[in-house]
């Protein structure tokens, strides 16, 4: 996959089936507005997502990576949220040794009925990674 | 089983100086399972090789392989195909596994992603402890399976000594005492004789390095 460079920031969201891809659908079904530079990925629960799909996407020339996962205690898999919460910490300070912003990646919890938040959510890191002027990987 | 460190990543780049193609070689048994140098850690460091070089303009060739022991030369020799395309071996193995690399590929430079750090085993996820120092000379019939010479800090062969308190070593607040700790168990195996023995300074020359072990087939 080849992610396509726009103008605005490419960010990836890797959702949670159970809470943050219903949130979204949740903010489209409200008609609510948020940046249209978020790439939705359905995954069945947050702790799927390991440190190279984070480290991957970065290759492939993303700007910003969101891990959005159920609020804790709610995970359907127990540990997936917690899990996912450190993995995204490892992603981070590997990051940040290559030289790119730790604060490009980022988990958020949310419950699926949370349109807002999901929305709120896409927008401040819209905001956060048009902010960050250090090295985006030529994709 | 062995437990290694992986090196900062600028350490790592900075041997890799000059060299185009690389091929990232793990080895699947100890460094696996202390997280330093398996599939997965081959993986990010390779990705992180690749984010690195994008920054420098560069794009480096990667290939990513994983041996079930890399220091077993019949194994690591399937990976000729592999290191004839590259220009260098990036290895996370232990330094027996480097050295195996090198060794089979003379003409090939092997550089080493990981420092081996001691004999140990996991003490709870994400810890390693160190718990035998290769001294060829094993004192542990004697202290009820934990070996002094490498968990106390002064590596006392008659123990405890005055700095032992409530269990803790004086040296390290946060470490048991290695004595209080065989104490207990000699204890609780009825052994307690034991610990009124004096052991007489131990033989240093156990092993002389480098070490070298001959044995018959069984």
């Amino acid at each position: 996959m080849k992610v396509q460079k726009a103008t605005s920031p490419n960010i990836i969201a890797f959702c949670c089936a159970q809470s943050a891809y219903q949130a979204a659908d949740a903010a489209g079904f409200m008609r609510l507005s948020y940046p249209d530079n978020i790439r939705v990925i359905r995954v069945p629960c947050a702790g799927r997502i390991d440190v190279l799909h984070i480290l991957k996407a970065f290759e492939k020339g993303v700007d910003g990576v969101l891990v959005l996962g159920c609020h804790e205690e709610a995970c359907r898999h127990l540990l997936g949220n917690i899990r996912a919460k450190n993995r995204v910490q490892k992603a981070k300070s590997l990051l940040q040794e290559v030289g790119i912003d730790g604060r490009r990646v980022e988990m958020f919890t949310l419950a699926p009925n949370q349109g807002p938040r999901f929305a709120t959510i896409a927008s401040e890191m819209t905001e956060r990674i048009k902010e960050l002027d250090s090295m985006k990987p030529q994709g | 089983m062995i437990i290694a460190q992986r090196k900062p990543l600028e350490d790592i780049e900075a041997m890799l100086t000059g060299y185009k193609k690389l091929l990232v070689l793990g080895c699947g048994t100890c460094v696996t399972i202390c997280w330093a140098g398996g599939e997965k850690e081959v993986a990010i460091l390779a990705s992180q090789l690749r984010l690195a070089s994008k920054k420098d303009g560069n794009e480096p060739l990667t290939l990513e392989a994983t041996v079930e022991r890399q220091c077993e030369k019949e194994l690591v020799e399937a990976l000729k195909g592999s290191v004839q395309q590259v220009d260098a071996v990036l290895s996370t193995a232990c330094g027996a596994g480097v050295q195996t690399v090198a060794e089979l590929f003379p003409d090939t430079p092997v550089y080493p992603a990981l420092n081996t750090m001691f004999v140990g085993m996991p003490d709870r996820e994400g810890v390693w402890l160190e718990n035998c120092r290769t001294c060829g000379d094993c004192f542990l019939d004697r202290t009820g399976g934990i070996c002094p010479i490498v968990r106390c800090a002064k590596g006392l062969l008659n123990g405890p000594c005055g700095g032992t308190n409530n269990g803790k070593c004086e040296v390290d607040p946060e470490k048991d005492c290695a004595w209080t700790l065989i104490y207990r168990r000699l204890d609780q195996q009825g052994r307690l004789d034991l610990m009124r023995k004096y052991y007489p300074p131990r033989n240093f020359q156990a092993v002389i390095r480098p070490g070298k072990i001959e044995a018959l087939p069984a």
